[in-house]
């Protein structure tokens, strides 16, 4: 459903990718891991328009990303950003309820914000924050609210930017179990990215490594203990020693 | 010595630099008005920006209007005395408040005070990707950020030149009948009777279109904001230099398509 083929994206004399090649099937859960700025944010926010790559085609369902319409496109789907990139100047539950209280989802106030609270249950935060603003809950909380806000219009598509970062152990299982299920009983598409190697295993179908600009493995998370990549295995297994260097 | 070539490289880069940042300011602002003729609208920004540029920036806008319409008054006493004519201070603190003053100061002051932290907020939210987020949550930044506040400071912008103008002629009054002994009646009549209109309306599309101004560049310079602490720095510092030198070029066009015939 999303293909990614053959992207390249360079800043200035950074060139963060070179020629990625991704396909994730609907419904199925992608998880993206890879070392810290290897691209991985670069990747998603590719799909999203965010970011405009030097070359190579996105597609969504075979049309071209860039020639879709914007507002039907964006409208299938929800982004954690990994700082949570709330709306500072809104409540929390205005910030969990922002597509549903504008633009062609607008529903009333009262169920909107309803609906908003009801979001916020499933990540793990009391009713009590709805009337918060963001300033006042701590890193955590925040990225709670932002993966509350990634879900609540129930799109087909969520990209998860790290997830479990920032969080207690109990919290990131919580929330795993979340993903799992939006992905099994929504049927919804999502690409996670994330360090974490629990959450990989709770959350994925399948896995794909990006290492020096490119996808270096890819395959079904069963596989990924025995593939035999020598990036992968020092990569899960989190060892300094390997091809992977410790300075980059 | 220098190559011709490279001298004349040397004059070309800027200059292709300069009209590369025109064109994409006027794209910007092209962009901006564009918005105004498509839906939907955000009632609630405008609503939010009026109120904070507008009614917020009234103390500070009164103020220096006041001490500048009193201080006008003074000069034009002590320099209209050296040829006898310290009696033209109500005509002149008139003219000079309205046509220039009341203007320019509300002017600068909405660049100090609105341009900066236009820019401030949205380049922080651009550091902070809320940009980004707003635009995955189907909402064009443009519309839902620049729009409502270039709308908010163009419509206060006259609003806070005509209040500029008023309290600066009232300050030349407090000062001439306070301590330069003019009677009250007279001051008020002489200023009535002096301003045509033509002087209003300049002020007032003076004000305009400096709350234009003002909120282009910081929405303009928060909107293209480098990276971290240091850019959001960055584009305060430059948006309300830019916003102060265009405002005042601004009056010096604006001055000369309203008086010179
Ligand atoms: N807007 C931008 N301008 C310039 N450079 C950028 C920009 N966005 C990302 N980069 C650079 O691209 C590289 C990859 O960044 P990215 O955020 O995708 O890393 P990442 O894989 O998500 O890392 P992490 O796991 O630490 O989040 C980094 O070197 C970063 O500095
Ligand atoms: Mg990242």
């Amino acid at each position: 459903m999303i293909k990614l083929d053959n992207v390249y994206k360079s800043f200035g004399n950074n060139h963060v990718l070179r020629g990625v090649d991704l396909e994730i099937q609907r419904g199925e859960s992608m998880v993206v891991i890879g070392g810290s700025g290897t691209g991985k944010s670069v990747t998603l926010k590719s799909v999203l328009g965010l970011v405009t790559p030097d070359s190579g085609v996105i597609t969504l369902d075979g049309e071209d990303v860039t020639k879709a319409e914007r507002d039907a496109f964006l409208a299938r789907f929800g982004m954690l950003f990994q700082g949570g990139a709330l709306f500072d100047s809104l409540s929390i539950w205005e910030n969990v309820a922002f597509r549903l209280l504008r633009g062609s989802l607008k529903r009333p106030k009262a169920e909107a914000r309803e609906i908003a609270i009801e979001k916020l249950r499933r990540v793990g935060l009391k009713p009590e924050v709805a009337d918060q603003f963001p300033s006042e809950l701590s890193g955590g909380m925040q990225k709670r609210v932002g993966l509350a806000r990634a879900i609540a219009a129930e799109p087909e598509i969520i990209f998860f930017d790290e997830p479990t970062t920032g969080l207690d152990p109990i919290m990131s299982g919580v929330i795993n179990e979340l993903i799992r299920e939006i992905v099994v009983e929504m049927g919804a598409t999502a690409m996670t990215i994330t360090h974490d190697m629990t959450s990989v295993r709770a959350i994925a179908d399948k896995v794909a490594m990006l290492h020096e600009g490119v996808i270096q493995w890819t395959g079904a998370v069963a596989d990924m203990d025995t593939c035999g990549d020598p990036y992968v295995e020092q990569f899960i297994q989190g060892r300094a020693e390997g091809p992977i260097e410790a300075v980059r | 010595m220098m190559s011709p070539t490279a001298a004349l490289a040397a004059i070309g880069r800027p200059a292709l630099a300069l009209l590369a940042a025109i064109g994409r300011l006027a794209l910007f602002v092209f962009d901006t008005i564009s918005h105004l003729f498509r839906p939907p609208f955000y009632l609630k920004e405008l609503r939010d920006a009026l109120v904070s540029i507008g009614y917020f920036s009234l103390p500070v806008v009164g103020l220096t209007a006041f001490f500048t319409g009193g201080a006008l008054a003074l000069q034009i006493y002590s320099g209209g005395a050296r040829f006898n004519a310290e009696a033209v201070v109500p005509q002149i603190v008139a003219i000079g408040m309205v046509r220039e003053l009341g203007p320019v100061l509300a002017g600068l002051m909405i660049a100090a005070r609105v341009t900066s932290s236009i820019a401030a907020e949205i380049a922080t939210m651009k550091v902070t990707e809320q940009i980004d987020a707003l635009v995955t949550l189907s909402t064009n930044p443009m519309k839902y950020l620049t729009l409502p506040r270039v709308l908010a400071a163009t419509i206060a912008g006259p609003i806070l030149v005509g209040v500029a103008d008023i309290i600066g002629i009232f300050g030349g009054y407090t000062v001439a009948t306070g301590r330069l002994g003019f009677n009250t009646a007279a001051y008020l009549q002489n200023t009535v009777n002096f301003i045509e209109f033509t002087d209003i309306t300049s002020s007032l599309v003076k004000g305009a279109a400096f709350g234009f101004i003002a909120a282009v560049m910081g929405c303009y310079y928060g909107m293209n904001s480098g990276r971290g602490a240091q850019g959001v720095g960055q584009a305060t510092k430059l948006s309300v230099v830019a916003a102060a030198v265009m405002i005042l070029a601004a009056n010096y066009m604006l001055t000369g398509l309203f008086f010179t015939s």
